[in-house]
């Protein structure tokens, strides 16, 4: 048996302020108790509950790059609708995990399914917002030339385009600096122009790597508000950080550490399985506990 | 591959270029000024400018186009855009056309204007219609495209790029029959000259210049020079990978 995270007991923390966030035209942030069931009827692999598929399903996921194994093993489910945290030091493969999961990563073994499909499969290039580490814009186009393409380039029909574009905008609180170009945007700025091309197409699943790296205080905590409004549309969003402070604004962790999973669950329950009182203290707990080889990482060994 | 994406795509990169009107202005007015500069070089011997006049402009859009596109796509690599893009429902055809567009409507800009000056200010002599040197010179420019996208994906730095163009280019040029004629060279360099796509483009150049109708001679160097650009293309496509490492 294997650590999964697709219990539907959510995190009761959204974290402060619910209602300093940006583009507050849209959906009231974060009442997350009863998940949304607005998603598209068509789509079987969209669900809500602990019955439905889960969103990203991982078993014995391995990726080598060169002679090294970046990721050992790796068995997980993400489950639809939630915010889900992959949380480990930097270096730790969480990034190679991510890259994965859009279907980018060469060499990948294992089972890996996304949203039904495997991963990287062509259905799945309009259902998935991916967001690179480093913001992945044309720094020689403005913040809305940017989505405009990218819109284009996702098949939203070119009437379609303006109104996607503002809101994609308004989500990230850009619509001031819609016209400037990418390149003269602050750092933080631009991280959001690139997180707007990944809400375009309202994917069903967004996988963002660090995209709170290096923002302020407020802007992270916005950012935050965002992300479980998306979560509470029904997206389901797969973010990493190696930030650990950052574990109680999500409902369900994935703790990676050089390469293998060392826990998942919700934070509450990493804290209490580990009897500390943050989830960094939790982590370090793992750490510690967890076996080289032959014994489970996370010690509590479900058999 | 869809219209739509390849459109937008060629509109995307247009529009970078807009925001960079310097880069335009060189790509337009070097050519140009060196057409210019050549007309005074050979002040004594017009007969050589005309030949040579010509096969520079068969030469000027391969070049150009062979660095603008190796940075252009070097820098798609390299920020992350190129990944993105790929993780998106946008066929690389869809890319590399959209690629081969834009900076097939800069290359019959660029070539517009050369000829046009050489033809109507500096008196270049030819029997031909300057519409033939459009067509190769818009083919040329389609080749450059394709050989930098190709040597992109061998490049980590617009370092290393930029030495691609000695590289790859320059051997061309020596070989092409600018300076001497193809024939007259060591055999082995002439076989050789017989395989690089630059040495049709010059001889299509060369056709035009001496006769008045398109030749079979340059039908031929037009296809030799097109079927070279579609196979760098395709080598170019298959470097553009939606997994990597």
């Amino acid at each position: 048996m294997i650590p999964r995270v697709t219990n539907n007991s959510r995190a009761p923390d959204p974290g402060p302020d619910p209602d300093s966030t940006p583009g507050t035209d849209r959906d009231a942030a974060a009442d997350r108790t009863p998940p949304t069931p607005a998603a598209p009827p068509a789509d079987p692999t969209r669900g809500t509950a602990s019955d439905a598929a889960p969103a990203v399903h991982a078993r014995a996921l391995t990726v080598v790059r060169g002679r090294r194994t970046v990721l050992d093993a790796l068995s997980f489910d993400v489950a639809p609708g939630t915010v889900t945290g992959l949380l480990g030091p930097s270096g730790s493969g969480k990034s190679t995990l991510i890259r994965a999961v859009v279907g980018t990563q060469a060499k990948v073994t294992g089972t890996l399914d996304v949203l039904g499909h495997p991963a990287g499969a062509p259905p799945l290039r309009s259902r998935v917002g991916y967001v690179t580490q480093d913001p992945s814009v044309y720094t020689d186009l403005t913040a809305r030339q940017n989505l405009d393409y990218y819109a284009a380039v996702l098949g939203i029909p070119r009437r379609d385009r303006p109104a996607a574009v503002d809101r994609a905008l308004t989500d990230v609180d850009l619509t001031d600096h819609a016209d400037d170009l990418a390149g003269n945007l602050s750092g933080g700025q631009r991280s959001r122009v690139s997180l707007a091309v990944a809400l375009l197409g309202t994917p069903e699943l967004l996988v963002l790597d660090e995209p709170t790296v290096g923002l302020d205080p407020v802007l992270r905590r916005d950012l935050w508000h965002l992300f479980h409004r998306l979560a509470a549309r029904g997206t389901t969003l797969l973010i990493s950080s190696h930030v650990m402070d950052e574990a109680d604004r999500c409902e369900q962790l994935l703790l990676v550490r050089e390469g293998t999973l060392l826990a998942a669950g919700s934070p509450d329950a990493l804290r209490a399985r580990t009897g500390t009182r943050t989830v960094e203290d939790a982590f370090l707990a793992l750490v510690e506990t967890a076996r080289p080889a032959s014994a489970p990482h996370t010690g509590e060994a479900p058999a | 591959m869809s219209a739509a994406r390849t459109l937008a795509t060629a509109r995307r990169v247009l529009r970078q270029l807009r925001h960079d009107p310097r880069t335009i202005g060189l790509l337009l007015f070097i050519p140009v000024l060196l057409l210019v500069l050549l007309y005074y070089v050979f002040d004594a011997d017009r007969r050589s400018f005309d030949s040579i006049g010509a096969s520079l402009l068969g030469i000027f859009p391969m070049v150009t186009m062979f660095l603008v596109t190796s940075i252009a796509t070097l820098r798609e690599r390299t920020s992350g855009t190129l990944e993105r893009l790929l993780s998106m429902p946008l066929a690389k055809a869809d890319l590399i056309g959209g690629y081969a567009l834009a900076f097939g409507v800069l290359a019959v800009a660029q070539a517009a204007l050369a000829t046009a000056v050489a033809v109507w200010f500096l008196d270049l002599d030819i029997a031909g219609s300057p519409w033939l040197l459009l067509v190769i010179a818009l083919l040329d420019a389609l080749l450059g495209t394709a050989l930098g996208l190709f040597v992109s994906a061998f490049a980590a730095s617009e370092f290393q790029v930029v030495q691609f163009m000695p590289a790859v280019i320059f051997p061309q040029i020596l070989l092409c029959g600018l300076f001497a004629p193809r024939g007259s060279m060591q055999p082995v360099l002439e076989g050789l000259s017989n395989v690089l796509p630059m040495s049709y483009a010059v001889d299509g150049m060369t056709e035009v210049l001496h006769h008045t109708g398109a030749t079979g001679d340059f039908f031929r160097d037009l296809a030799v020079v097109a079927g070279s650009a579609l196979l760098v293309l395709t080598l170019g496509a298959a470097t553009l990978r939606r997994r990597t490492a």
